[in-house]
């Protein structure tokens, strides 16, 4: 394998509706970095049908070019399809790197494509840098469950690829105007030669559930003891017009449903305020949350690791601060109500 | 009658484990190796199937000798096979190493019985890649379907399967035909206690154990660490922050103290209305 062969840095771009997954433009700021750093172009290659428009999006995000898959077989997302566009594009153009968002979609069709190259794949990944000279991806991640950081590199192989968390990179602010280099490309593929169908999409609006796109957030953990005690966490969510959280210890004990799950397994966030109420603070929980705008936490044991990752702490009982919070609360509200 | 092999894994409980602050490693003594919770529910899955449609159940694992706890385990669950490899030619393996190994079990477990569909859990709670069960689909060339949160139909005679797929805003109802591979979500089943029979066949079960030179056409250049294109390269603790200011004095006091940091800040609350 010549690496020389091998230039520039990919990001897929995931769509859906028409509309680009946000995680695709932070992943474009990202891979702008790394591309800068290397002094190779940065490209994005979308797939999908009726997409061409969104080139230009992708173009002010950080592209240089577009590799576009505008194809009817395309209109849903399925791994066989979207994997086959995917092989040939980079067998033909060969980038040294390939960056996918893990989300569902992102994760399963990195992990086909990877099979097939072959190349290594490393998951979950939530930093990304570059060796300027010899284009080795470091990708790090957390590893045993969160417990430590890992950097994991692929040197024997190209492209390099990585699934890269939601929200923990930053897109660029867009440029308005700046354009790149659209290259249309098609694929042949038969409807019939297909295994899979996909013969319906269910959307279910799930209330108060993307806690990835709450301001606030007010988190629970095993400390409030019990189903009963961590009502107190939906009562503080409810004053403050907030969303509820959870470590997975709550999610495992079947408190709440998995869809509130902050963490390394569950969701990342990154509200303007993070409530973490009865959370010891596991390295798991804490890489879900470390970047919100303001963390406050509440925890009987001064020593639990949350108060290390926290803006500001209290010390104290939650079934007896948390009311309080409450009532305060709402008074506060009422008299900025008044006042207006 | 259906042939389902279910993919497994013995893992240390994370929740449990115990970090050394002095090396920064992990103490696996702390940690006891259980059944991967994901794969439980891969298990369960399969065994529902079997009850519904006949057929039988095989489980195969990768991993040291201990891993046949973890078959045992799936015994109870009411799988009727298991197959552990364990070689130390296997080890080290990234997941695309794992994934050609366990495909390698696979297909000589399919030259006894054709194999009609392979269930995987979402992912380990070790590795927490989700990326073994794709791979081997690739390998067997044989569509992946991951996210699975509902079998709605198996149609052997007609060679197809009809399941849920969950996203992010709903989920979507995709045919495939057979073989194909489900990696499953949790929210596909719960996993009840295993009945009395079954714990006493699993106590007494010998799973089938093979090494590399039991299994057909390896290359064992593709195999463990060999075999592993990723490599990890550095470890090290996550950086730990300076750490926050704490309200002091009574609970009235902390939390009017912590209101007055809030008001101060409304800016956090501009989108919320009425705040």
């Amino acid at each position: 394998m010549d690496f020389q062969d091998y230039k520039g840095v990919w990001v897929f771009i995931e769509q859906k509706d028409g509309v680009v997954a946000s995680v695709s433009l932070e992943l474009l700021g990202a891979g702008r970095k790394l591309a800068d750093k290397r002094g190779v172009e940065l490209a994005g290659i979308l797939i999908g049908e009726n997409v061409k428009h969104l080139t230009n999006t992708v173009f002010e995000f950080g592209a240089d070019t577009m590799y576009v898959y505008d194809q009817p077989i395309f209109k849903h997302y399925r791994t066989e399809t979207y994997m086959k566009a995917l092989l040939e594009c980079a067998d033909k153009h060969k980038p040294e790197i390939i960056l996918f968002g893990a989300t569902s979609t992102g994760k399963d069709l990195a992990s086909a494509v990877a099979t097939d190259l072959p190349t290594g794949l490393t998951a979950d990944t939530t930093e990304l840098d570059v060796e300027e000279e010899t284009g080795l991806l470091l990708a790090s991640r957390p590893a045993f469950g969160g417990n430590i950081m890992a950097t994991i590199l692929c040197k024997k192989y190209r492209p390099q690829m990585a699934t890269v968390r939601a929200k923990v990179m930053k897109a660029l602010t867009p440029q308005s105007g700046r354009t790149g280099k659209m290259v249309e490309e098609t694929i042949s593929l038969k409807e019939e030669d297909i295994r899979t169908k996909v013969l319906e999409i269910v959307k279910e609006t799930v209330k108060n559930v993307r806690i990835d796109e709450a301001d606030i957030i007010v988190a629970g953990g095993k400390g409030l003891g019990s189903f009963e005690g961590f009502q107190l966490i939906h009562q503080l969510a409810e004053t403050l017009g907030g969303a509820v959280g959870a470590s997975r210890d709550v999610v495992e004990a079947g408190w709440i449903d998995h869809a509130h799950q902050v963490g390394q397994t569950g969701v990342t966030v990154t509200p303007k305020i993070y409530f973490a109420i009865g959370i010891s603070g596991a390295i798991q929980h804490i890489v879900g949350m470390k970047n919100s705008g303001l963390i406050i936490a509440i925890n009987k044991d001064k020593e639990a690791p949350i108060f290390q990752t926290c803006h500001y702490g209290i010390v104290g009982d939650a079934f007896e601060i948390v009311p309080i919070l409450i009532e305060q609360f709402k008074m506060a509200l009422t008299r900025d109500k008044v006042n207006k | 009658m259906l042939h389902i092999v279910a993919c497994i894994k013995q893992v240390p409980d994370t929740k449990i484990i115990k970090m050394n602050p002095k090396t920064n490693t992990m103490d696996r003594r702390t940690a006891p190796a259980i059944l991967n919770p994901y794969d439980a529910h891969a298990v369960e899955e399969a065994v529902r199937l079997k009850n519904r449609y006949g057929g039988i159940v095989s489980v195969v694992t990768m991993g040291p000798p201990p891993a046949v706890t973890a078959i045992k385990k799936c015994i109870e669950i009411g799988a009727d096979e298991g197959y552990l490899i364990t070689d130390r030619r296997f080890a080290g393996a990234d997941t695309l190493a794992t994934s050609y190994a366990v495909t390698k079990a696979i297909e000589k477990i399919a030259k006894t019985k054709p194999v009609d569909l392979i269930i995987c859990g979402k992912m380990s709670i070790d590795g927490d890649t989700g990326q073994v069960g794709p791979g081997i689909a690739r390998r067997l060339d044989i569509p992946p379907l991951t996210s699975v949160n509902k079998v709605v139909e198996i149609n052997q005679n007609e060679g197809y399967a009809i399941v849920h797929r969950k996203l992010e805003d709903g989920y979507e109802v995709v045919r495939s035909t057979m073989p194909c591979l489900f990696s499953v979500e949790k929210t596909i089943n719960e996993v009840p206690y295993s009945p009395l029979p079954n714990m006493i066949k699993a106590a007494r079960y010998n799973p089938h154990i093979w090494s590399v030179d039991d299994l057909e056409e390896v290359d064992v250049k593709q195999l463990g660490l060999k075999g592993s294109p990723t490599i990890v390269s550095k470890v090290w603790a996550p950086q730990k922050p300076a750490g926050g200011t704490f309200f002091e004095g009574n609970p009235t006091s902390q939390v009017e103290q912590l209101l007055s940091v809030l008001l101060q800040k409304k800016e956090l609350f501009e989108t919320k209305e009425g705040v």
